[in-house]
């Protein structure tokens, strides 16, 4: 992949031409764009209903002082700091100010419960932890009853914390007035630490959300960041002007990528919303120019839309229906540039001004340039519906080890089943076994204190396995994932077993939410399904269906009917397949919980834990197979305060038609 | 009974120091006609501190409350407000002297937006006239923002951001007794009253409110006196309960004290007549 480095979009500030020798660490850079963009917002947060901005050169100020207020408090060169709150500017600097003080910034992710929180700061040591609010306080200190080493704590937001024993604890405001009283002291400290950063330095540590076993701690020195972040900004053309929603778990590699790496290299503005709960408005206010999410995100943006238009009135929904369809017929060839008759623009326009303009308006896409999706496959007709509205949706395909980037779609080539093109400065090549392989210069440098699983992951020559199955496609030159290698198995017959393959596809239809697929060494293929509640519900609000809780709505007849209709309109589209037509699925159930995380069902991030799910549903497994149409289960469920609790359920399993001969003897549904 | 309230204030179990009396009820009684809603009861009410009345239904919980709002004049009894002795009161003034209250059914404004209904919490505080208010110039316009940014900080403090600007009335129970309380504190009352704030909750909406209540004392330093029906709630929440039975006082103190009252434990267990 070769393409041009230097274009001109956004005037002569584009593309930093400063020696490569100076910007070696991301202090380095932070100094760089003060001088470039000193008077232009870098970090905006909403607060008391206000955008609160800083330019630059606030910024950095109060960066410096809270890296000199680290240094009051003793940290040293090689500490571990830990990180754990919502996506605000103060823990963005912290990072940057700790990197200053030559420690490690240790991101955590802050919906982790106290448990494997304590796994985490015992691992890598932390010294010094800097806290959100008062939950993430209290989750420390009960941390620090098995994990020794915790130094120092400082907190973002001052309230609940009066009462709390002030003596290794700190507001950071006032870690920041401590350090900027000693400035005289410890400037020369400071900048023979910040001096010290070379390409080399560890620039952070993120842990994987590790779908087996405990995390890891990944090194990402700032070559693996920097270079990274160079290339895909150029690859995407970034410029200071792009405007970004910071919302992602900070503990994840995208947001350190997109809100720290790529944000400090092209200098662009990172935007933190008020909380959680309030991220659709904010994006809606900010605009952002530059956006990425995970799948989900995605298809719970097009559900909502999706029942907000079931309940319009007729018209509207007339308007929508009709400009759907122009958009779905045109909208991806205008984005692609392909030529399209005179009348498909002409409606394509009037979709634009009635139904498109508006639609992206309340989606806060109005301004969007560049969109990636990841993490998940992403249906194909939730993508093509973003892409026919106009929006440049891409995917990639990356992870922690890689700095992110391995492939990403250019413009124009961009399809719903591949993951594009190698990123810039990077190798992909596939393995016999289909395995594939990587190197680049954002690989990262080893896992802590983990040597064999180093050793086991990156080859002496810099090859990292992705664990990942897939080939290139010839025509193209595009890479398709088709499974994790490590889940794809064999059926009792020998022919490919390929859950995720199947899940997708199950988890396309916006009533199902998560579907974890059975058959590894079986006979046939089954499947474990979670409702998506709000699909489902708002159905069951509009037919008149009443339940009283999640388990009795999962349950209900129509549901699974619903439900044994999807699964058969997918089972359809597998058998077209001959390779994966064993995967078809013969018997499902509904589940009476979510897979949750906090069970440990799932990552932090979401991805379905096979070996947990194996064994802590067995019952429910052994059902599946022997026949049985009702099983009684009884499950341990985590709330989110740690109390534990019992779900009780008699779940019924479903018959499910498949098609196609290849072997197989047809079943009927019962 | 009694024994901590010295006159210069007490220091909690918690080691928060309370200090000296903001309200004093002296020999209150209320009658509805025939009926004796409250029979001679006193009590106090200390800078600082969480205080509870608590009682069975149909004790005079509600009446003691709204006495202590002025909506009810007692025909016998004084009430003592910062150190003056108060006459019957318009809800305005009681409003100016500095006590807000919540209501045991919530009474918001359905049609209105959260942040309009807490923005109502400070009309008191409003001067700007007619005029200026209706083509917001001048005076109204600086009123509003400074007011504004007030009822900013109390809505991030409650953690509500995300419901500014939807009507009320389309809100669940539990947030709209949150905005309810948000109003409430828009007034910056010295004393504020709570009309069982837990009626009606889940125990996570419980749990909630509990810890809101505590950090509006914790970081307000609002005095602060509640109705409720939930004794755990109330023995964790207090400093010093008032138990009422049948309009009268029959226990007064702390959590533990009340607890181990034998009047407070026949009153709630109910005694055998045999």
């Amino acid at each position: 992949m070769t393409r041009a480095t230097t274009r001109d979009r956004g005037g002569n500030m584009t593309d930093p031409q400063a020696p490569q020798g100076e910007l070696h660490s991301i202090p380095a850079l932070l100094a760089r764009n003060v001088a470039r963009f000193g008077q232009r917002p870098a970090y905006r947060e909403k607060e008391f209903g206000i955008w609160q901005s800083w330019t630059w050169a606030q910024a950095a100020e109060e960066i410096r002082a809270l890296a000199l207020g680290l240094l009051a408090l003793g940290l040293k060169p090689g500490d571990y700091v830990a990180i754990i709150g919502r996506n605000r500017p103060a823990h963005y600097w912290g990072m940057i100010a700790a990197q200053m003080c030559g420690a490690i910034p240790v991101p955590l992710y802050q919906d982790a419960v106290a448990e494997e929180m304590a796994y985490v700061l015992g691992h890598c040591g932390a010294r010094f932890v800097l806290c959100g609010d008062q939950e993430q306080v209290d989750k420390v200190l009960e941390v620090e009853e098995t994990v020794t080493g915790i130094d120092q704590i400082i907190y973002t937001d001052k309230r609940g914390m009066r009462k709390y024993d002030h003596s290794r604890m700190n507001a950071l405001s006032d870690v920041q007035s401590e350090g900027r009283a000693a400035a005289q002291r410890l400037a020369p400290e400071l900048d023979a630490r910040i001096a010290a950063l070379d390409y080399d330095s560890t620039c952070v540590m993120l842990y994987t959300s590790g779908t087996t076993g405990k995390p890891k701690g990944v090194v990402l020195s700032n070559r693996n960041i920097i270079e990274t972040s160079k290339n895909t900004a150029e690859f995407d053309h970034l410029t200071h002007r792009e405007e970004i929603v910071a919302y992602l778990p900070m503990a994840w590699v995208g947001d350190f990528i997109f809100s720290v790496g790529q944000a400090i290299w092209s200098g662009f503005t990172v935007n933190c919303p008020e909380g959680a709960h309030t991220m659709m408005t904010d994006m809606r206010e900010i605009g952002p120019t530059y956006f990425f999410a995970p799948p989900r995100v995605f298809e719970g943006q097009l559900t909502t839309v999706m029942i907000r238009m079931e309940d319009a009135g007729r018209f509207k929904r007339w308007l929508f229906n009709r400009f759907m369809n122009v958009a779905r017929r045109v909208g991806p060839d205008l984005l692609d540039g392909k030529p399209v008759g005179f009348a498909d623009r002409m409606s394509y326009g009037l979709g634009k001004l009635f139904v498109y303009g508006p639609l992206k308006n309340t989606l806060g896409f109005s301004r969007i340039r560049v969109g990636y999706t990841a993490g998940e496959a992403i249906g194909p007709e939730i993508f093509d519906f973003y892409r026919s509205l106009g929006i440049n949706l891409k995917q990639l395909y990356g992870q922690t080890e890689a700095s992110v980037f391995i492939t990403q779609q250019p413009d124009g080539q961009v399809r719903s089943d591949t993951v594009g093109v190698p990123s810039p400065g990077v190798e992909v090549k596939i393995a016999e076994n289909g395995e594939v392989f990587y190197r680049s210069p954002g690989t990262f440098v080893e896992y802590l204190n983990n040597p064999d699983s180093t050793a086991s992951t990156k080859d002496p020559e810099g090859w990292v396995a992705t664990g990942d199955a897939g080939f290139f496609e010839e025509a193209t030159g595009h890479l398709r994932i088709i499974d994790r290698a490590k889940d794809v198995g064999k059926m009792a017959d020998g022919s490919m077993f390929a859950p995720k393959y199947v899940e997708n596809k199950l988890k396309f239809y916006a009533n199902i939410l998560e579907a974890v697929v059975l058959g590894n060494g079986r006979d046939y293929c089954t499947a474990m399904i979670n409702i998506d509640l709000n699909a489902v519900g708002n159905w069951a609000e509009r037919n008149n269906i009443a339940y009283a809780s999640y388990q009795e709505l999962a349950g209900h007849p129509q549901v699974y009917a619903t439900i044994r209709d999807h699964v058969e309109a997918v089972n359809r589209s597998v058998a077209e397949d001959p390779m994966l037509a064993g995967c078809q699925i013969h018997r499902f159930l509904v589940l009476h919980k979510e897979l949750d995380p906090d069970d440990g069902e799932m990552t932090r991030t979401r991805k379905v834990r096979r070996a947990v799910i194996n064994e802590k549903f067995a019952d429910l497994v052994d059902a599946l197979y022997d026949g049985s149409g009702s099983i009684y289960t009884e499950t341990e469920v985590t709330y989110e305060d740690g109390r534990k609790g019992q779900i009780k359920a008699t779940l019924q399993i479903a018959d499910v038609q498949v098609f196609g001969d290849a072997g197989q003897q047809k079943v009927a549904a019962e | 009974m009694n024994q901590l309230a010295t006159e210069e204030g007490y220091v909690t179990a918690d080691g928060r120091q309370i200090g000296g009396t903001l309200m004093e009820m002296k020999n209150i009684t209320l009658r509805f006609g025939g009926v004796v809603a409250i029979k001679d009861i006193s009590f106090d009410i200390r800078q600082g501190e969480i205080r509870a009345i608590i009682g069975p239904n149909g004790a005079g919980k509600s009446s003691m409350l709204n006495v202590i709002s002025g909506f009810y004049v007692p025909q016998e009894g004084e009430v003592w407000f910062k150190g003056y002795r108060r006459g019957p009161m318009k809800p305005y003034e009681v409003a100016r002297l500095g006590i807000a209250r919540t209501f045991q059914n919530i009474a918001l404004f359905d049609g209105m937006s959260v942040l309009d209904n807490i923005m109502t919490g400070r009309l008191n505080r409003m001067k700007a006239g007619f005029l200026s208010q209706a083509l917001w110039w001048g005076a109204a316009e600086r009123e509003e923002i400074a007011n504004r940014e007030q009822v900013e900080k109390i809505i991030d403090f409650l953690e509500i951001q995300n419901i500014r600007k939807t009507p009320v009335g389309r809100l669940p129970y539990g947030l709209k007794k949150r905005v309810e309380l948000a109003r409430a504190l828009a007034a910056e009352p010295q004393l504020l009253l709570l009309d069982e704030p837990m009626a009606g909750m889940n125990v996570e909406e419980k749990e909630d409110m509990s810890r809101f209540i505590l950090d509006v004392n914790d970081e307000f330093g609002t005095t602060i006196a509640l109705i409720e029906h939930d004794m755990g709630v109330v023995m964790d929440l207090s400093d010093r309960v008032v138990v009422m039975d049948y309009g009268r006082k029959i226990g007064d103190g702390t959590p533990d004290e009340v607890r181990n009252n034998q009047e407070v434990i026949d009153a709630y267990l109910g005694v055998s007549h045999d």
